[in-house]
């Protein structure tokens, strides 16, 4: 197999020596199966409309599944590294499979480029994290933007319904804080599984603390159980979402009973409302309708964080390819270099403007306060 | 804590384990006769549930080409060995329940309208197409190993499990589910409301387990079960056919597990794989009754339920570590408490 493949390439570049013919090599891991499947099936479904041609270089991309498993992250990219000898690497989909591959990715000098949610894959920057780039919104920027709608509505109190995993854990310390720099106060917070069959209990302690708002937070549709029990046991005061459960099945889910959500995200989900000038605006439309035409759904937000990787390289790919050869030490190293350079780039979820301590380089163009009125998701001016 | 808070814990633990207290009746049922521990329990809540959410969503479920495929499946196993016999009778009778029911059934769905179909309808219809998957899943990958030791049947519980998990992601995607109410009915209880829902989940539990017991207790084919689950070799030799109490069994398991789903897919979202930590919890209270004593599986059913509710409650994160830790203190008393008897190979 080897032997062939050896054969085949030494064929190949015989033809093509001194042609201006070269490939680049992009490993996608996403977790399409598994309990991380509903972030990684619209992350797999997005490769295909990923730009395939970079000036006079091709870009291929060769995905693989890791059945949501870190474990099996861990094989896949150094299948990626030692087999397919891959210039960069897009994923994985889980919090916890890309902080275990993080290693093994830097070791080999390999851009990884990460559609995960938490911030630790980036921060707190060292020699390893130098090598991610995270194409989500920091916690801190969306948790910005709702403790700032708290405040201008006068909430005192808060309770805190998370689950009990990175995402609800990072969540809670960084919510925690930023509410407690505007003098909001967290008076009760709460964990439960994406499996449970019930929050009563919960939404009973919750409601006892007699908080002024409630802040869920959860990936997914998970995001709704916690909502519909609140509103089942007569809680009206306000209810925040995080950006994950920034999709359109949340809606579906949750019907009459999430009525007046607050929640920041993207600006994916109200696209049509977004202002023509916002720089997001034409590049996630037409992404969303390419996605929309293959598919024949609407991509989740998780599709996008992909998408926007594969933008980041189009992006650096050329000033990496005048220092080396894709396929090289020399081409990777300086893609991470020009990846750290990327200035004002617009893409689906906003602008990125990477430096090299910040690795995931949104500013508030990342982020929009959106309300669910009328079953819709609507932009709050 | 207020009195009030407390019995609402109560009632949301009652709701919760009578559903567990259901999946621990399957649980001893399927180990006692068939000595088989039924992992994919769950699956079956799963698939119950989410196929009720597809025929309300108006479009054929998934299950049923799983359903048809099985089927083909069975009556190739049986239908060959018929046809060398020269029973054309016999071959008939395969082909009739495993071949022409689950075409039948995927004609009648699809000339049916079946979003405006009344609720019991729908759960019928869902029922019909999951509970037969029950025996067939027994033919396929049980029967041919009937007589291995328990730990082999445990191996393929488990591979049954993770395939049916897989199946289930295929069938109805990564997001989860929920069906409307039964009920939207709220009984007033002075400082307690019970939602219409709880009644229907605690009142169909009750009828069911009255049901089970009345069929063991009354009726013929209850009683084979029983002698098969006191005794194997002396139940066949009075003529019991192991195959025969073996599919009963999983037609009943199927039955229960498929009805647990219907039952809790309007109080909580239910996602593909929901099912398995559902059917862990009725396994450890079957645990409790020691996979042999049903009134005990129940009792521990109610106590998983309460404590459930109770440490969710006052200590949301540890609840499933509380829950799940259970079970060393009550392993530990039954192993204390029991003679240890050598399994027989």
């Amino acid at each position: 197999m080897k032997f062939k493949r050896l054969v085949a390439s030494a064929v190949i570049g015989a033809l093509f020596s001194g042609a201006a013919w070269a490939q680049v090599k992009i490993g996608v891991v996403s977790s399409s199966t598994g309990p991380v499947a509903m972030v990684g099936i619209p992350q797999k479904n997005s490769v295909p409309l990923m730009p395939t041609k970079v000036g006079n270089l091709t870009v291929q991309y060769v995905p693989l599944d890791d059945g949501s498993d870190p474990t099996a992250s861990v094989v896949a990219i150094k299948k990626l590294i030692s087999e397919e000898n891959v210039d960069a690497i897009i994923g994985p989909s889980g919090s916890p499979n890309a902080m275990g591959v993080i290693q093994f990715a830097a070791e080999a000098g390999v851009p990884l480029l990460a559609p995960v949610g938490t911030a630790a894959v980036v921060l707190p920057m060292n020699e390893q994290k130098k090598w991610v780039f995270k194409t989500t919104q920091n916690d801190q920027l969306i948790a910005d933007a709702l403790v700032g709608h708290m405040a201008r509505s006068g909430i005192k109190t808060v309770g805190f319904i998370g689950t009990s995993d990175p995402y609800g854990e990072n969540w809670a310390k960084v919510f925690t804080e930023i509410a407690g720099r505007k003098g909001i106060k967290v008076v009760a917070t709460e964990r439960f599984q994406r499996s449970d069959s019930s929050v009563t209990a919960q939404g009973l302690k919750v409601l006892m603390a007699r908080p002024d708002a409630v802040l869920i937070a959860a990936p997914g549709t998970p995001a709704v159980l916690p909502q519909i029990t609140l509103h089942d046991q007569g809680y009206r005061g306000k209810i925040y979402q995080t950006h994950g459960a920034a999709l359109p099945e949340f809606l579906k889910l949750g019907g009459k009973k999430v009525e007046g959500t607050v929640l920041a995200a993207s600006l994916m989900l109200v696209l049509d409302q977004v202002a023509d000038s916002h720089p997001s605006k034409k590049i996630a439309t037409d992404y969303v309708n390419a996605y929309e035409k293959m598919h024949g759904a609407k991509p989740a937000t998780f599709g996008g964080n992909v998408f926007d990787a594969g933008l980041l390289l189009k992006n650096a790919i050329p000033a990496a390819a005048a220092k080396g050869k894709p396929g090289t030490p020399a081409f990777r190293a300086a893609l991470r270099d020009a990846l750290e350079q990327t200035k004002d780039m617009p893409a689906t979820q906003g602008v990125y403007n990477m430096t090299a301590a910040d690795h995931s380089g949104f500013d508030e163009r990342g982020r929009e306060l959106i309300a669910v009125k009328d079953g819709k998701w609507t932009l709050i001016q | 804590m207020e009195f009030p808070i407390a019995l609402m814990l109560v009632q949301d633990g009652i709701t919760n384990g009578a559903i567990y207290a259901l999946l621990a009746l399957a649980l001893v049922l399927v180990f006692a006769v068939t000595r088989v521990i039924f992992i994919p329990q769950g699956e079956f809540v799963a698939y119950g549930a989410l196929t009720l959410a597809m025929l309300q969503a108006g479009v054929l479920p998934a299950t049923l080409w799983l359903l048809v495929g099985l089927g083909a499946a069975v009556t190739v196993v049986d239908g060959l060995p018929a046809l060398r016999a020269g029973r054309p009778g016999r071959l008939l009778g395969v082909a009739g329940w495993n071949l022409a029911y689950p075409l039948g059934l995927a004609a009648l769905l699809a000339a049916l309208p079946l979003q405006g179909l009344p609720q019991l309808v729908q759960v019928a219809l869902a029922l019909a197409v999951v509970v037969p998957m029950g025996p067939q899943m027994y033919r396929l990958i049980y029967q041919p190993i009937a007589s291995a030791p328990v730990l082999i049947l445990l191996i393929v519980s488990v591979a049954a499990h993770l395939a049916m998990v897989g199946l289930g992601l295929l069938f109805f995607g990564a997001e989860g589910q929920r069906t409307p109410a039964f009920s939207d009915a709220v009984l007033d209880l002075g400082p307690l409301m019970v939602p219409g829902q709880t009644l229907v989940i605690v009142a169909v539990s009750v009828a069911l387990i009255a049901a089970l017991f009345q069929f063991f207790e009354r009726t013929l084919y209850g009683k084979a079960l029983r002698a098969t689950a006191m005794n194997r070799v002396g139940a066949r030799l009075m003529g019991i056919s192991p195959s025969l109490a073996g599919k009963l069994t999983f037609f009943l398991a199927a039955f229960i597990g498929a009805l647990s789903g219907v039952l809790i897919a309007p109080i909580t979202t239910v996602y593909y794989d929901t099912g398995f930590l559902i059917a862990l919890k009725g396994f450890v209270a079957a645990i409790i009754g020691g996979l042999g004593s049903y009134p005990l599986a129940a009792v521990g059913a109610l106590l998983v339920g309460q404590l459930e509710s109770f440490s969710s409650f006052w200590a949301s994160a540890y609840k499933e570590v509380i829950v799940f830790t259970l079970i060393i203190p009550v392993l530990l008393w039954r192993s204390l408490n029991s003679r240890h008897v050598e399994e027989e190979e």
